[in-house]
């Protein structure tokens, strides 16, 4: 009867606080074990869509799909698939870890064996050291974990975290990322951060957005592809510009030669032919030597200010 | 719910309110049973009861002050709102928290009764008529100031509006006496929770009184049930 739902589905979601469109019409999908980033300048819309697909918030128009259960109309049950941590960890500062994680399992109504379920998550973040200690007096880190832990607790498929390193030290956000990285083994995983290198060194796909609308949606290593369109190839070549760009205009399936600074060069390339093999015979024949050839012209950095500097035009 | 309740309660005991609650309540009753039982040869609890309604409203704001309040600004309320629990459930959990450290305090009058059982025989089912409705009035206290609660992030504004709520409540009667328009005087004094608390220290467990505290109860659960919801759509 039903058919193999997708782990997560977000569907044509649209939130307005007053006239302001907060969202509009955001879809996108998870697959089950995805770790899924969702990246995105302060104030994009991450975190309202993060609300909403938590069921903290309504959308105004459109669906979420939890496992296929839908968030709005079987709350509960959708609610159980997901472990949230919201940006700020919603820790009660007057308690002790422990007793504070006992509560999250009571409120969750988990029905696993509670003391050894609770050590288990408490191991796999690391927090065993603190656990009598009172939340008000933990340092940033540790209420961070201490909130993942919460999340974690119930062994939710669904994990759904909002910019967990966000104010950690260096080593901290090493040290979660690492953690997300294992976690993504067992759960499904939607993250959300401004910081493009953390996304594209834990997530398996980005999904950009900015302004409340999905700008981008792709495998991490095909994304500046999937932004620019056209394959793109970063060159360094020794030798006079004209005799360069003649030389490579003259390869076929090159679209576009634009030089930059010093000796390095950009060429654009209809998407789906390789022109390397032609443009190193080209420029060889020509006696200008390649001193550095990379695909993808544009670096993830760039395509993302290209994306969200574009958006505020 | 439980798990709400139980750290509610909790809460109250982990700060310092719970303690200073209590030793406030035990503190004013005691004081009131020494002048108005022991010292005046009564057995009748009456006077006592009848003083302890202001401290109630005093001290009820005190008790309830944080409960949505503090969620709403240390944003705990994610947690909540985020787990497979109902609404109702975490309005539920969160009066019941309320209801049960407001029954500690109640438990003293037992106390006062056998204390009184020594020189006189109270009479007891007067007794229970009476805490039963000092548990009713403070149960829909309970569930007014935590819909005032419900409505800000500031604990302050919270405790003062429920006090003066609570005043207003408390002067309702004396008001309606002296308001000559017929209909609003009855609307008043049937609203009043003095009135119907009357019953209760007469003897009298009335149905009417029952149902109009359970009914505020209700009303207001509600309204905090939909506060929270219509936060979602906002």
């Amino acid at each position: 009867m039903i058919e193999q739902a997708k782990m997560i589905e977000v569907r044509n979601v649209t939130k307005r606080y007053g006239s302001v469109k907060a969202l509009d019409d955001v879809s996108f999908t998870a697959d089950s074990g995805e770790v899924l980033g969702l990246l995105g300048p302060n104030g994009a819309g991450k975190s309202t869509t993060m609300n909403i697909m938590t069921g903290y918030l309504s959308a105004g128009e459109g669906t979420v799909l939890i496992e296929g259960v839908d968030i709005l109309e079987h709350p509960r049950e959708a609610k159980a698939k997901i472990g949230y941590l919201p940006e700020i960890p919603p820790l009660y500062p007057d308690m002790t870890v422990r007793k504070y994680l006992e509560f999250i399992f009571e409120l969750k109504k988990v029905r696993l064996p509670k003391k050894e379920h609770i050590d288990e998550v408490m191991e796999v973040v690391k927090i065993s050291d603190v656990e009598s200690r009172v939340i008000r007096n933990l340092s940033k880190g540790y209420r961070q974990r201490v909130g993942l832990a919460a999340a974690l607790l119930g062994n939710p498929p669904v994990l759904i975290l909002d910019e967990p390193t966000v104010g950690l030290d260096p080593k901290q956000i090493i040290d979660i990322r690492k953690l997300i990285k294992s976690l993504g083994k067992k759960h499904t995983i939607i993250f959300s951060s401004h910081v493009l290198s953390e996304v594209s060194a834990v997530c398996d796909r980005i999904v950009m957005i900015n302004n409340g609308k999905i700008v981008a949606d792709a495998a991490t290593d095909k994304l500046s592809e999937a932004i620019s369109g056209d394959g793109m190839l970063a060159l360094e070549v020794d030798g006079a510009t004209n005799a360069v760009r003649d030389a490579i205009g003259s390869v076929e399936g090159v679209k576009r030669v634009t030089k930059g600074a010093g000796m390095s060069y950009t060429v654009e390339y209809e998407s789906g032919t390789d022109v390397r093999r032609g443009i190193f015979n080209a420029l060889a024949k020509a006696n200008c030597p390649i001193l550095m050839m990379r695909q993808g012209g544009l670096t993830l950095e760039e395509s993302f200010l290209k994306l969200t500097e574009g958006g505020e035009d | 719910m439980t798990a709400i309740m139980k750290r509610e309660l909790g809460s109250y005991f982990n700060s310092a309110i719970g303690y200073i609650v209590l030793a406030v309540f035990y503190f004013f009753s005691g004081m009131f049973f020494y002048l108005y039982c022991l010292l005046s040869n009564t057995a009748s609890m009456n006077y006592l009861f009848l003083s302890m309604l202001m401290i109630v409203m005093l001290i009820i704001p005190i008790i309830t002050m944080r409960s949505f309040s503090e969620e709403k600004r240390q944003k705990t309320d994610q947690a909540l709102l985020t787990a497979p629990v109902s609404l109702t459930e975490i309005v539920m959990g969160k009066f019941l928290g309320a209801f049960l450290l407001y029954c500690m305090c109640n438990a003293i009058y037992i106390l006062y009764a056998i204390i009184l059982s020594f020189y006189a025989s109270p009479d007891w089912p007067v007794l229970m008529s009476t805490m039963l409705g000092m548990l009713l009035m403070g149960a829909a206290l309970i569930a007014i100031d935590m819909f005032i609660s419900a409505l800000t992030e500031s604990q302050i504004i919270a405790a003062v509006i429920s006090i003066g709520v609570g005043l207003l409540i408390y002067m309702l009667d004396s008001i309606s006496g002296v308001i000559n328009v017929e209909w609003i005087s009855d609307i008043l004094h049937n609203i009043s929770f003095d009135a119907h608390f009357t019953n209760f220290i007469n003897g009298i467990i009335n149905l009417t009184s029952v149902v109009f505290f359970l009914s505020v109860i209700a009303v207001f659960l509600f309204l905090c049930v939909r506060v929270f919801e219509k936060r979602r759509w906002s």
